[in-house]
């Protein structure tokens, strides 16, 4: 039986996370589908097609999923379902939104967000925000999953698999999109970012979040927020990093003005170096840190930024 | 219009967990439990649309054992007017909540259910979107704003890159991140009224469902540790360490 794998994208490009669940359906099995849902999307099939592990790409390109709602994509997704074993998808906010609803139309359990593969029915996964990883065997015939993409390294991309166009054309017919407000910003995403520096409630307000403008942009680096940061009204919610946000693991995390709440490294502490900068010598966030450094990050940050 | 609001008991955010020696699960014996935080935002929420006048009627419910009652109590302390608890000893995969869940909605015939987004405990971040299956209404989660439009909800959404607005017909299901408000206390006299409040027990059994197990927890682990490093005394320091040692800077 196959794996089929729901492509995360924008009708535009293929989100690189989609190149690890791919990662994750490879430790699974060897016959894998790349579906690709949305309206005017051959770009992203065109991508979806190079995708190292892929046999088939199944394209629906139709106007009712150019919004991805839930409510369509399941039922888009359970007429696929017959003819696959396990299906898989990003743990972001899309897959998150649809998979549980493609699962109780198929009457079996989701595994949430695993972070690795013992067996084709048998997954790791954190619970209690990470400080327990829990190892469950799923029970029922089809597996529907989601991949927490930190836990997977991308396949690469340069294969060349066959494009299969899809008629279905699903719609529930009970929801529509109204708005997006979405963050436009020329950083990497924090999901992909190599070096990701973040603020938090010690920033105080939201102007001195600027402070830490120009160490990204001479570090190539996203800027993230702790909960307490947006809560506050610091930074928008697209920049929260934590067990209810992003779950980040680049190759540099800097946090500044960040005490480290357990909800909050839940969000950070896989990132390979951890440098924390912290007036309070026993903000928690040191315990973690490869390297701290106690001081004033209104002191801190202007000399960084010219030292670097 | 009622609004059926689920919640869960969880271990309460501050405490951090252990894992029980022989790896079977947490240990849970003697840690405080609380209501889960995003379902605690549900019920706020409810209260809301309830003090704007558009509900009418909240109806809390939770499925677990009979300790459930402490966190429907205070449900029914932060405004809901009944709770009903269905009491079960099992450990419920999320489908089985929501199979539970659907033979509520069918008898209560809410026109909108609230739920927190995930719960802290297994983080799943499922139930609201396999009831949403169920019943087959429309789902908006990660909710950070709910507007009631006659017929229609508006929920405005936490997504990857910002927020989106979707238009949900009713009756719909809500799931709410934490920015859709700040929960209130509870104040001594609403404590003392919500004993008064009617709670229902039922139990698990009487919905006549298979709720066998879906998934096995075969075991849980400690995380690895990650060792605290080493404290710099400047940034010309730190720097040097960053480009030198670590070499994650060029």
């Amino acid at each position: 039986m196959s794996i089929l794998v729901v492509a995360e994208h924008d009708n535009n490009e293929l989100r690189a996370d989609t190149l690890k669940t791919v990662a994750a359906a490879q430790a699974i099995g060897d016959e894998i589908h790349l579906l690709v849902a949305g309206s005017d999307c051959q770009s992203v099939a065109q991508e979806a097609a190079k995708v190292n592990g892929i046999c088939k790409v199944l394209v629906a390109d139709q106007a009712i999923y150019t919004h991805q709602l839930a409510e369509n994509i399941s039922l888009l997704v359970t007429e696929l379902a017959s003819d696959y074993e396990h299906i898989l998808a990003a743990a972001l906010t899309t897959g998150k939104n649809f998979m549980p609803r493609v699962a109780a139309l198929l009457d079996v359990a989701q595994i949430s967000d695993i972070i690795g593969v013992e067996s084709a029915d048998t997954f790791i996964r954190p619970i209690y925000a990470g400080n327990a990883i829990a190892t469950v065997k799923s029970l029922d015939r089809k597996k529907v999953i989601t991949v927490r993409p930190t836990g997977f390294d991308a396949v690469a991309s340069d294969g060349a698999a066959e494009i299969v166009a899809l008629d279905n054309n699903t719609n529930a017919g009970i929801s529509s999109h109204v708005s997006d407000n979405l963050s436009v910003s020329e950083r990497p995403e924090l999901g992909s970012a190599g070096i990701i520096i973040s603020g938090g409630r010690g920033m105080q307000n939201g102007e001195n979040f600027a402070l830490l403008n120009g160490i990204a942009d001479k570090l190539g680096a996203a800027i993230g927020a702790s909960r307490a940061a947006v809560d506050a009204g610091f930074a928008p919610n697209d920049m929260q990093v934590g067990q209810t946000g992003k779950i980040v693991a680049p190759d540099l995390y800097i946090a500044v003005g960040i005490s480290g709440a357990i909800q909050h490294l839940a969000g950070m502490k896989d990132s390979k170096v951890i440098v924390a900068i912290n007036k309070d010598a026993e903000a928690p966030i040191f315990q973690v840190a490869d390297y701290g450094l106690v001081a004033d990050l209104f002191d801190v940050l202007p000399d960084l930024e010219a030292k670097l | 219009m009622k609004i059926l609001v689920p919640i869960k008991r969880v271990i309460d955010y501050n405490v951090k967990v252990r894992v029980k020696p022989d790896n079977s699960n947490v240990d849970l014996a003697n840690v405080k439990m609380a209501i889960n935080p995003f379902c605690e935002i549900a019920v706020e929420e409810a209260v809301r649309l309830k003090e704007a006048g558009i509900a009418t009627e909240i109806i809390t419910v939770s499925i677990g054992d009979k300790a459930c009652q402490e966190q429907l109590r205070t449900a029914l302390a932060l405004g809901a007017d009944r709770a009903i608890l269905i009491d079960t000893e099992q450990q419920l995969d999320s489908l089985n909540i929501a199979k539970l869940l659907q033979k509520v909605v069918e008898e209560e015939q809410p026109q909108i259910i609230i739920l927190g987004k995930q719960a802290i405990d297994n983080d799943n971040n499922q139930t609201g979107q396999m009831l949403a299956a169920l019943t087959g209404f429309a789902q908006g989660t990660f909710a950070s704003k709910v507007d009631i439009d006659g017929n229609k909800v508006n929920v405005t959404r936490e997504v990857d890159d910002g927020l989106q607005t979707l238009a949900l017909n009713l009756p719909a299901i809500i799931t709410c991140d934490l920015r859709l408000n700040e929960p209130r206390y509870a104040s001594l006299p609403s404590i003392m009224k919500a004993k008064r409040k009617p709670l229902e027990v039922k139990s698990s059994a009487d919905y006549g469902l298979d709720l066998s197990p879906r998934t096995n927890l075969l075991s849980v682990s400690s995380p690895t540790e990650r060792k605290a490093g080493i404290i710099v005394e400047t940034v010309d320091e730190l720097v040097d360490k960053l480009k030198n040692e670590a070499k994650v800077i060029s």
